[in-house]
C-alpha cells in the first residue's frame, strides 16, 4: 500500500492503452470523439445491467449469502451479453453515422474507415471497462492498510492490474473480431468474440485461485490478439517488413524517407 | 474538469454560505430551503442578465468594459490567492507572503494581458480553464448539496429558455449584436482557434488540447476590456454567487453560427461559452466531492458531460442557429450521476468484493 504499489499497479492496468491512445488516437479530433462514444456506450449498458441486478437484489433474500452470490453471477452473465449487445447497437450507429458524414461533408472518402472505427470502439469499451473495474482500488490503494490482512491474497492489487490489463486488451481484439464479423456478415466470428467473453468473465469467478483465472485469460488475450491481427490485415510478411523498418507504405504515410 | 476533480480531492473545503441553511432536521424543510436558496440564486442571475442586455442595447459600452476589467482584476489575483491559501493550508506548505505576493501578482498581470489583450493561444486557453477551474471551485465551495444540483437543473432549463425563446434576453442580445454586425464579449468564449467561424462540428472539436490551425488573430481580440466581463460579475456578486449566468449567456451565444464574412474564410474553430465550462466543472466537481462511488461516478458523469457536448455540436452543425451548450450536457451529467451513484456503484462494489470481472 505504498506509492510504488500506486504507481506499478497503474501502469500495469493501464500502460499499454494509455501508450495506443497517445501514439494512434490522440492526434486525431475525430478518433477522440468516437473513443469517448464508445466509453459511453459500454457504460449505458453496465447501467441497464446494474439496473436489473440491483430490482433482482431488491426482491430477494438479502440474508441468503449463496443467492446473492448466484444474483451476482447472473449479473455478471447479464452485463456481458448487454456489453456485446451494445458493441453491436454501437456498430449499427456507426454504420449510419458514416454514410450522414459522407453525405454532410463534401469529401469523395470517408474521413475514417469502419477498421479504425472498430478499434478505436474496441479500445473505448476497454478503457471503461478497466476504468471502472480498477480505479476505485488503485485510490484505495494509496492509503494506509495491509494486503490480507484477514487471511485473503496479499496479491490483489497485482492481479487486478493484471487482469485489467488483459480486459482492456481484449476489449480491443473483440472489438475489431466483432466488427469485421458484422462487415463481412461472419456471424461465427461475432458468437466467438460473444463466447470468449462470456468466458473470461467465468473464469473470474475463481478468483483468489489466481492461477486458475489470470492464465487462461492471457492465453485467450493472446489468441484473440493474433486473430484480430489477422482479421485486421496483417501478416507474416507485412510483420516482418514492418520491423525491419522496410515497408514501403508505412514509411509514406509516416513521411518517412527510405 | 480535471483541475477542479483534482482539487476537490485533495483540499477539503467545507464552508456554507447561504440565505437558507440545508442543516434542517427534516427533509422537507430542507428540499424547501433548497428551493429558495436555488430562487434566489436563478432570480438574481435573470436580473443581472436583464441589466446586461439593457446596457448592451444602449451602447453603454465603457460600463460593461469597465465591469468586465474589474471582474477579472479581481478574480485573478484575489481567487487565485485564496485558492493558494488553501493549498498550502492542506499541503502543510510554509510559505512566506512576499513569494507568495510575487507569485500571484506574476499570474495575474500575465492573465489579464492575455486575456484582454494579446497573447498566445495556449497560453490564453490555460489561462480561461483556470478562470473557469477557480470558479466552479467557488461554487461548489460555497453551495450545500441540494441546492446546487436544482441550480445546475435549474440553469439548463433558463439557458433553454433564454436563449431559443424569441423574447428571450440572451437571444436579444445576439440579435442586437448581429445586427450591429459586432463581436459579443469575444475574450469570454473559449475558443479553439484564433478564429471566429463555427463550422461543421465534425470537422473541430474544442478539445482542450487540439487547436486546429493557428489562424491569424481575429480583430476580436484588440476589443479590450471585454473578456472577463462574467468574471467581474462574478466578483461583484460573489455575495450571491451567479453572475457567471449572463455571460455564460453571452457565451452561449458564441457558437452561433455568426453571419458568414463575405471573403468566405473557410476558418474552422468552436467557441464555447466560459460559463459553460463553470458549469460542466462544477457538476464533475460536486461529483467527485459528494458521491459515495468516489471515482466511478466522476468517470461517469465526465464521459455524459463530454458526450453531452459532442451531441450539442453535432445539433449546432446541423441547426446552424445559437444553441444553448448546457441542457444536454447537464441532463445527461445529472441522469449519470444519480443513476451510477445508487445503481452501478454497489454493483461494482460487490465485484470488486469478490474481484469478479465484468
Amino acid at each position: 500500500m505504498t506509492a510504488a504499489v500506486f504507481f506499478g499497479c497503474t501502469f500495469i492496468a493501464f500502460g499499454p492503452a494509455v501508450s495506443l491512445f497517445l501514439f494512434t488516437i490522440a492526434r486525431e479530433p475525430l478518433r477522440v470523439i468516437f473513443l469517448i462514444a464508445g466509453a459511453f456506450f459500454w457504460l449505458v449498458s453496465l447501467l441497464m445491467a446494474s439496473l436489473v441486478w440491483f430490482i433482482s437484489v431488491q426482491i430477494s433474500n438479502k440474508e441468503s449469502v449463496s443467492q446473492q452470490k448466484g444474483l451476482l453471477i447472473f449479473g455478471v452473465v447479464l452485463s456481458v451479453l448487454l456489453q456485446e449487445t451494445f458493441r453491436f447497437a454501437y456498430y449499427k450507429l456507426l454504420k449510419k453515422a458514416n454514410e450522414g458524414l459522407l453525405a454532410l461533408s463534401q469529401e469523395e472518402t470517408m474521413p475514417i474507415s469502419i477498421r479504425q472505427l472498430a478499434y478505436v470502439s474496441g479500445l473505448g469499451f476497454g478503457f471503461m471497462s478497466g476504468a471502472f473495474s480498477v480505479v476505485n482500488i488503485l485510490a484505495d490503494s494509496v492509503g494506509p492498510g495491509t494486503v490480507g490482512i484477514h487471511g485473503d491474497s496479499q496479491h490483489y492489487f497485482l492481479s487486478s492490474a493484471f487482469m485489467t490489463m488483459a480486459i482492456i486488451l481484449l476489449h480491443m481484439f473483440w472489438g475489431i473480431i466483432f466488427f469485421d464479423g458484422c462487415e463481412k456478415q461472419r456471424w461465427l466470428a461475432v458468437a466467438a468474440v460473444v463466447a470468449s467473453h462470456l468466458l473470461v468473465s467465468c473464469l473470474t469467478f475463481q478468483n483468489p485461485q489466481y492461477v486458475s483465472s489470470l492464465v487462461p485469460t492471457y492465453v485467450v488475450m493472446f489468441f484473440m490478439g493474433v486473430w484480430a491481427f489477422y482479421t485486421a490485415g496483417g501478416s507474416l510478411r507485412n510483420l516482418k517488413l514492418c520491423l525491419t523498418c522496410k515497408d514501403k507504405d508505412f514509411l509514406l504515410a509516416n513521411h518517412r524517407p527510405r | 474538469m480535471v483541475v477542479v476533480v483534482a482539487t476537490i480531492k485533495s483540499v477539503m473545503l467545507y464552508e456554507i454560505y447561504t440565505p437558507f441553511p440545508e442543516e434542517t432536521d427534516t427533509v422537507a424543510q430542507r428540499a424547501v430551503n433548497s428551493i429558495l436558496n436555488a430562487t434566489i440564486m436563478i432570480t438574481v442571475i435573470i436580473v443581472m442578465t436583464l441589466v446586461l442586455v439593457l446596457l448592451y442595447k444602449y451602447r453603454c459600452y465603457k460600463v460593461i468594459q469597465g465591469w468586465l476589467f474589474l471582474s477579472s482584476l479581481l478574480l485573478l489575483f484575489f481567487f487565485s490567492f485564496i485558492y493558494l491559501q488553501e493549498v498550502f493550508k492542506t499541503y502543510n506548505v510554509a510559505m512566506d507572503y512576499f513569494t507568495l505576493a510575487i507569485v500571484v501578482w506574476n499570474f495575474g498581470v500575465v492573465g489579464m494581458i492575455c486575456i484582454h489583450w494579446k497573447g498566445p493561444l495556449r497560453l490564453q486557453q490555460a489561462y480561461l480553464i483556470m478562470i473557469s477551474a477557480l470558479m466552479a471551485l467557488v461554487f461548489i465551495k460555497y453551495l450545500p448539496e441540494w441546492t446546487a444540483w436544482l441550480i445546475l437543473a435549474v440553469i439548463s432549463v433558463y439557458d433553454l429558455l433564454a436563449v431559443l425563446c424569441p423574447k428571450g434576453p440572451l437571444r436579444i442580445l445576439v440579435e442586437t449584436a448581429q445586427e450591429r454586425n459586432e463581436p459579443i464579449f469575444p475574450a469570454l468564449i473559449y475558443s479553439s482557434t484564433m478564429v471566429w467561424l463555427v463550422n461543421m462540428a465534425d470537422t473541430d472539436r474544442p478539445k482542450r488540447n487540439s487547436a486546429e490551425s493557428p489562424a491569424p488573430s481575429s480583430p476580436s481580440q484588440d476589443d479590450g476590456g471585454f473578456t472577463s466581463s462574467w468574471v467581474s460579475q462574478q466578483e461583484h456578486r460573489l455575495g450571491q454567487l451567479q453572475s457567471t449566468e449572463e455571460t455564460r449567456r453571452e457565451i452561449q451565444q458564441m457558437p452561433s453560427s455568426r453571419p458568414p464574412v463575405e471573403e468566405d474564410d473557410e476558418e474552422r474553430g468552436v467557441k464555447l461559452g466560459l460559463g459553460d465550462f463553470i458549469f460542466y466543472s462544477m457538476l464533475v466537481g460536486k461529483a467527485s466531492a459528494t458521491a459515495s462511488g468516489d471515482w466511478n461516478t466522476t468517470l461517469a458523469c465526465f464521459v455524459a458531460i463530454l458526450i453531452g457536448l459532442c451531441l450539442t455540436l453535432l445539433l449546432l452543425a446541423i441547426f446552424r442557429k445559437a444553441l444553448p451548450a448546457l441542457p444536454i450536457s447537464i441532463f445527461f451529467g445529472l441522469v449519470f450521476y444519480f443513476a451510477t451513484d445508487n445503481l452501478v456503484r454497489p454493483f461494482m462494489d460487490e465485484l470488486a468484493l469478490h474481484q469478479f470481472y465484468v
